[in-house]
């Protein structure tokens, strides 16, 4: 549309990398555990959406099976990171970071 | 068309992760989580992944943002949390480090990568002799990785006990499992 102008994988590795930093901003700013994980789901995603863009580049379909890899270990984070967090909310009536201050129960 | 599908959802990724961040209700968060998954998604397609952008939308979208709504719905968070700052300089220390994180990535992507070297007998995305996006992630999936996809299910199997011991209740236990179970 715009005669030789192409998105090359640069311009996705640059988007994960602003999606990445917006991730670890978000993990450093918020106190609800809750949405600090939900940046730690921010930051895997702009890694898959790097494996997706090498995977592209290099014209390799092993990075496309990373990416599987790394969803199980999403999903397996948030399974017990959620679990931690019922946990935690039992105990204490509150959710956010700055009420774990002490590992005794 | 590829070009202008890329500025829209690339526009709409960062806006809804940003939206994760600032939202103050943890609900619109996990919405706005939504929003950024289904345009990383798009953005999969746009790069010759379907299948992996199907499972986006199946698994995160549908189960995982699923449970984070589950959560705060049971566990009753869904008050904004209130602006003020606990720790001194937090905010501004957490943003230079973002800002410091941002530069190096941005650094490395601007340069030339030391990599280019596939596997020998590497199934590529397209051309060859093989079928569709799913045969070949599943060729390779099947072949060079089939020793992390085992390793893979151990993991799922201990993150589904650890959660069901972590979450059950501590105060009444369930029916006394026989002592000569093997069970201490």
């Amino acid at each position: 549309m715009i005669g030789a102008f192409t998105i090359t994988s640069s311009y996705y590795l640059v988007l994960a990398a602003a999606l990445f930093g917006i991730g670890a901003v978000g993990l450093l700013v918020r106190r609800n555990v809750l949405v600090m994980f939900m940046c730690v789901e921010l930051m895997l995603n702009a890694v898959n959406l790097t494996f997706v863009a090498f995977a592209k580049a290099l014209n390799d379909a092993a990075g496309q099976v990373l990416v599987f890899f790394t969803l199980v270990v999403a999903a397996a984070e948030v399974a017990v990171g959620l679990a931690i967090i019922v946990a935690i909310f039992r105990r204490r009536r509150a959710a956010t970071a700055d009420d774990l201050r002490s590992l005794e129960g | 068309m590829t070009v202008a599908l890329f500025f829209i959802f690339g526009a709409l990724t960062l806006g809804a992760a940003l939206g994760v961040v600032l939202a103050r209700n943890p609900v619109h968060s996990a919405l706005f989580l939504v929003l950024t998954l289904v345009s990383v998604a798009v953005l999969f397609l746009l790069q010759d992944a379907q299948l992996v952008a199907a499972v986006q939308i199946i698994v995160y979208a549908g189960a995982i943002v699923v449970l984070f709504l589950f959560v705060i719905m049971l566990l009753g968070v869904d008050r904004p949390e209130q602006r003020t700052e606990p720790l001194r300089f937090q905010r501004p220390i957490a943003l230079g480090l973002g800002a410091i994180v941002l530069a190096e990535i941005l650094f490395l992507a601007g340069h030339r990568w030391a990599t280019g070297a596939k596997t020998v007998h590497g199934v590529g995305l397209t051309g060859g002799h093989f079928g569709s996006n799913i045969e070949r992630v599943a060729r390779v999936l099947f072949t060079d990785f089939l020793w992390p996809f085992q390793i893979t299910a151990v993991l799922l199997v201990i993150a589904v006990v650890g959660s069901v011991v972590l979450a059950r209740r501590s105060g009444e236990r369930p029916d006394p499992v026989p002592q000569d179970g093997g069970i201490p």
